[in-house]
């Protein structure tokens, strides 16, 4: 029996994310963002959440449904402020969600360091900027670092074109993003999938997220035979 | 020394990203940040074989995609649906960055709110009170490209000019800024300070007046 649970059921998929939980959401704006998940985490009801994303939402679905819904107490983000982020610009404006804005590539590099088990890195990126203020700095061969700490999640939610029923991953064009990364950093990792295919359909040289970082599948192919729907999940347009 | 254009006014956007194309070496691995600068992309002759990266997972990016080839998982950095050129490649978020950390990169290109004689660059915040910060990847970029491009307009709205001795808004990245395309003129910064390679509508001395800055027709620098 495979470790990996395989399942058609977006509620089931995300069963048991406790309050206060830490949670990875992949996507860059709207591409790679896990939307069938995070609807279930809104039914689902858990709260008083940390999410760590790229952005803070677009338009009124993903992200922006969470924080809607009241689910989120803080955001880890680099870029929260875009055309289409109204629901998170109304509510950090009435202080009902806290933000810490992290530069986008010790954003990622903070969570790969999660997954690989460093304990902190000294990045040169964002030294001699408010984000660096009352963090360590150390100059090693004349060059200025900050010391950046790992992000873990206790959850990632991602998006993932395929998966096997081993829950080997691949990935679609730039949809991929922060996926790889956040699937190593979390105790638990969910993947939305648009297919799953039999043990032995995947190319191993093409998985970019061996099964090992992978706990569920939700198979949205699957899901939507079940109810007689598009397999795609809505997207809406970012801007 | 200084080649001024006088008998002409400054330069549109169009023109300047032209310029600012013109000064990116055949060959060369190149981000284009979100906003102007993307229209870099319109003016690099596809002969000159310029890898475009997009810090969202992508090198050969193509342009903006239209109609059928719009494809929602495929986009740039400011969200906009692209295409991809032969050769391109796809990595994850981390790899993007390590790559452009790394000093893999040969040029990117960003805007500014501020540039300082010193080559501080400020791009990412105002630091209006109600102003909700954003930095996404700019900090990365300003420090991680061997040459960092800033193109921007010379002077603000209100007549300021916005190469500046020190920058007044938050920084984005420290002695990071390599050269300034402004409608005004080109601007290359290094350790003797600003040179003024180029004037568009104004003279070089004329310039020096407007801007807040020892600038150099580059004739007296050493080598």
């Amino acid at each position: 029996m495979s470790r990996v649970s395989v399942v058609t059921d977006p509620d089931e998929a995300v069963a048991g994310i406790a309050d206060g939980s830490t949670v990875l959401v992949g996507g860059f704006g709207m591409a790679g963002m896990p939307v069938d998940l995070i609807d279930a985490l809104i039914r689902q009801g858990a709260s008083d959440l940390t999410v760590v994303s790229n952005n803070a939402g677009n338009g009124d679905t993903g992200l922006a449904a969470l924080l809607a819904a009241g689910r989120v107490r803080k955001m880890i983000c680099s870029f929260p402020r875009q055309s289409d982020s109204w629901v998170f610009d109304g509510l950090y404006r009435a202080g009902e969600v806290d933000l810490e804005v992290v530069p986008q590539g010790n954003l990622a590099e903070r969570m790969r360091a999660a997954g690989a088990g460093i304990g902190a890195f000294f990045s040169p990126t964002g030294v001699g900027t408010p984000l660096a203020e009352g963090k360590e700095t150390r100059t090693i061969d004349g060059r200025d670092y900050v010391l950046e700490l790992p992000i873990r999640g206790d959850v990632a939610l991602v998006h993932a074109h395929v998966a096997d029923a081993m829950g080997n991953l691949v990935y679609r064009k730039t949809a991929r993003n922060f996926g790889p990364v956040m699937a190593a950093a979390a105790a638990l990792t969910i993947a939305e999938v648009s297919q799953v295919v039999p043990v032995g359909d995947l190319d191993p040289e093409n998985v970019v997220t061996p099964s090992i970082y992978v706990n569920r599948v939700l198979d949205l192919a699957g899901a939507a035979a079940t109810k007689g729907s598009n397999p795609e999940p809505a997207r809406t347009e970012a801007s | 020394m200084t080649v001024e254009h006088t008998e002409r006014g400054p330069l549109d956007r169009k023109e300047l990203a032209a310029l600012v194309a013109r000064d990116i070496p055949p060959g060369s691995f190149v981000n284009l940040g979100i906003g102007q600068p993307t229209m870099v992309g319109d003016y690099l002759d596809p002969a000159a074989g310029v890898v475009l990266h997009t810090e969202n997972g992508m090198l050969g990016m193509g342009p903006a995609a239209v109609g059928d080839e719009i494809d929602t998982d495929l986009t740039n950095a400011g969200k906009i649906p692209v295409t991809e050129l032969p050769g391109a490649s796809y990595f994850h978020h981390a790899d993007s960055f390590a790559m452009m950390r790394g000093g893999h990169l040969d040029v990117c290109v960003l805007g500014a709110f501020q540039v300082s004689q010193r080559g501080d660059l400020a791009n990412w915040h105002t630091g209006a009170p109600d102003a909700i910060p954003a930095v996404g990847g700019a900090m990365d970029l300003a420090i991680g490209a061997k040459q960092t491009f800033v193109m921007m307009t010379l002077f603000a709205k209100d007549g300021t000019a916005k190469l500046v001795p020190e920058c007044t808004y938050p920084l984005t990245g420290v002695h990071c800024v390599t050269r300034v395309f402004t409608d005004y003129g080109v601007f290359q910064i290094g350790p003797d300070g600003v040179v003024v390679s180029e004037t568009y509508g104004i003279s070089f001395a004329d310039l020096a007046t407007r801007v807040d800055v020892p600038l150099s027709t580059g004739e007296t620098l050493p080598g």
